[in-house]
């Protein structure tokens, strides 16, 4: 009697892990969906600046302003939370998710005002974001002013 | 064509290892931010995220990996051009253009826009 209930739980397990239907692989899938669609989209506007006899660098940065642009439009919306629920990390991961985290805290807190609310609160994570960053290019910098040259 | 599908593949398999460390680890959104960012930058650092680049373009510069990989690109340059001193202004330099445009956009946002009722 135990090793079928054993056998049924085993069972069961398998299911579980083999079922695709379970969350993180729908949630996986609506990631992978959304985040390439957004890099998709990425790819068509470097392709316009470049045709517009943009520089590589000058022409990654003008898609990275329209794209913080377009989610600064979709979040005074409201609309990038409500696809931020669906599509989970992929609308965090791209730069659109970042630029996210910057407005939406500025529109939540302007109420308190525009120096300590808006402004200070902007950064809460994008803070993080520049602190580690910088911190890290600074440990990269070294490293290739030291053996890399 | 071509690039499109590969700039969908890369940036979509970014998103998905993402939503893994989200499920699985209960880690915060900002915090994977702050960790792509630094993991962008190393595997910059390390030359890495250059082939990872060439391959997929958008797809490998749009997610925030891009970001740090870009921060990365740009002390080094930095170094070569100013020597010691650029391991101070490489990485804030090549962070202006992202950082003051996501300034921009979120005070102009909140001039205009209210918060939603939740």
């Amino acid at each position: 009697m135990q090793t079928t209930q054993k056998a049924q739980q085993e069972y069961d397990k398998m299911v579980k892990k083999a079922s695709p239907n379970s969350p993180i692989f729908t949630n996986c899938l609506k990631a992978f969906v959304s985040g390439g669609l957004i890099c998709a989209g990425g790819q068509l506007l470097l392709n316009l600046f470049l045709d517009r006899n943009f520089t590589e660098n000058e022409a990654a940065l003008c898609v990275s302003i329209t794209l913080i642009g377009i989610s600064a439009v979709l979040t005074a919306l409201g609309l990038y939370e409500k696809l931020g629920k669906f599509c989970g990390a992929g609308t965090i991961v791209p730069i659109t998710g970042f630029a996210n985290s910057v407005v939406s805290p500025a529109i939540e807190f302007k109420k308190e005002g525009m120096v300590f609310g808006m402004a200070a609160k902007m950064f809460l994570v994008a803070g993080p974001v520049i602190v580690y960053g910088t911190l890290t290019s600074m440990l990269v910098g070294l490293i290739y002013f030291l053996i890399g040259r | 064509m071509m690039e499109f599908a590969k700039a969908f593949l890369v940036g979509g398999l970014l998103c998905v290892i993402g939503q893994i460390l989200i499920d699985k680890t209960k880690l915060m959104s900002g915090r994977i931010l702050v960790m792509y960012v630094c993991l962008g930058c190393i595997l910059g650092g390390l030359g890495i995220y250059q082939t990872l680049e060439e391959f997929g373009g958008a797809g490998a510069t749009v997610p925030l990996t891009g970001f740090g990989f870009r921060l990365a690109e740009g002390v080094m340059k930095e170094v070569d051009s100013a020597g010691f001193l650029g391991i101070f202004t490489g990485g804030m330099k090549a962070a202006a253009g992202g950082v003051t445009a996501a300034v921009f956009f979120a005070f102009l946002a909140a001039l205009v826009a209210n918060p939603k009722e939740k």
